[in-house]
């Protein structure tokens, strides 16, 4: 079968480091570290495994702040 | 496979519906208020209606809704958001009409407007957002409050004898003959998010057969009334909101579902 790869486009500036997207993604692809903030000072999430994403949309679909814009290719 | 070679116009799966403005929303990081707009307005936005819906804002976190929503829109006085979309629906059947309120607006204040609204039947959408508190104003109790659950006005916790109960308002309209679809959905997790998209594009697109009022309520976090990480609010919520307000269906086509 072939395999979903997937990438996922911060707005860096618009996100609040809620992490509920680091939780809900199935892959472990995001993260956010406290010495990586923004201008307003929040840590913004990042995609520390790219590799493992899918681009399932979940990460995007519980962002409170429409932060995340998701594309999906097949490998 | 690089990230630049899957970054491309044509593998686009999700993007921030446009139907939002540009303006940063002013919530709280994790706040559930940000996904309700967003499925209210990705909603108007699949339907096609963005030109033909008429927004009424209420007072609460939620006051300047009118902001990020990019649709025609009004601020209702504290609780009175029902009776705006009234008059609105009522002189222009033909849009699209929905009020967005959260719990001390609806169920508290607003309570009498909601009842009537309901039970006159009138053929607009309530989006209704139960965090169990007075988010705006520093968290103090609200009518929907948890037994036991602590507030800024409830500091060990409210306690039935004294500060009454918590209500049920949602399972309460379903009983009023005018309501044609009541709902409680949440959008804490991806699969619930998913489910509440669904049950507002069916209580916006109900208004088309003119047979009464959808009810759509959102059982969602207030994380810095709570007192706690976006995160951990969304854990407590499922441990201790919905036990009490369960999710689903209650009301759909005008028929009970769940008692
Ligand atoms: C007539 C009137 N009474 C009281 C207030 C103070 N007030 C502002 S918001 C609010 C409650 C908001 O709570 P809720 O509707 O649950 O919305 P949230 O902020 O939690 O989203 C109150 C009591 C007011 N603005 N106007
Ligand atoms: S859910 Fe959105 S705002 Fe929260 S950390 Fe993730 S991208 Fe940022
Ligand atoms: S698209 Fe899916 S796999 Fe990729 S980061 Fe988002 S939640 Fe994780
Ligand atoms: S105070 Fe509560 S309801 Fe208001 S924006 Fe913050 S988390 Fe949301």
């Amino acid at each position: 079968m072939a395999k979903m790869r997937g990438a996922v486009v911060v707005d860096v500036e618009r996100c609040k480091g809620c992490e509920l997207c680091i939780v809900n993604c199935p892959q472990n692809v995001l993260a956010n570290i406290a010495a990586q903030v923004n201008s307003k000072g929040y840590p913004y999430v990042y995609m520390k495994n790219p590799g493992d994403c899918t681009g399932c949309t979940n990460c995007a679909v519980v962002c409170p702040d429409g932060v995340l814009t998701v594309y999906r290719v097949k490998e | 496979m690089e990230l630049k070679d899957i970054i491309k116009p044509e593998n686009l799966v999700y993007k921030r519906t446009e139907c939002l403005t540009d303006k940063v929303l002013s919530y709280c990081p994790g706040c559930g208020h940000g996904t309700a707009h967003r499925l209210v307005m990705e909603t108007i936005e699949e339907l096609g209606i963005q030109s033909e819906t008429i927004g009424v804002a209420s007072v609460g976190c939620s006051v300047l809704s009118y902001d990020f929503m990019d649709v025609d829109m009004t601020g209702a006085a504290h609780g009175r958001a029902t009776a705006v979309a009234t008059g609105i629906k009522r002189c222009n059947p033909e849009k699209y009409v929905f009020t967005y309120q959260g719990d001390g607006d609806l169920a508290a204040i607003g309570t009498a407007e909601t009842i009537h609204a309901c039970n006159r039947g009138e053929n607009i959408t309530i989006i209704f957002i139960n965090n169990g508190i007075y988010g705006m104003t520093g968290g103090q109790m609200a009518p929907t409050t948890l037994l036991g659950m602590k507030s800024s006005t409830t500091p060990y916790g409210r306690e039935s004898a004294l500060m009454g109960n918590p209500i049920k308002i949602t399972e309460l309209v379903a009983q009023l003959p005018g309501t044609y679809f009541v709902t409680r959905q949440s959008v804490h997790t991806p699969a619930n998010v998913r489910k509440a998209k669904k049950a507002i594009m069916k209580a916006f697109d109900n208004q088309k057969l003119k047979k009464g009022l959808s009810f759509v309520e959102i059982v969602s976090n207030c994380n810095s009334g709570w007192k706690m990480t976006p995160v951990t609010a969304n854990k407590w919520m499922e441990d201790n909101m919905f036990p009490f307000y369960p999710l689903g269906d209650i009301k759909v086509d005008g028929e009970l579902v769940k008692k």
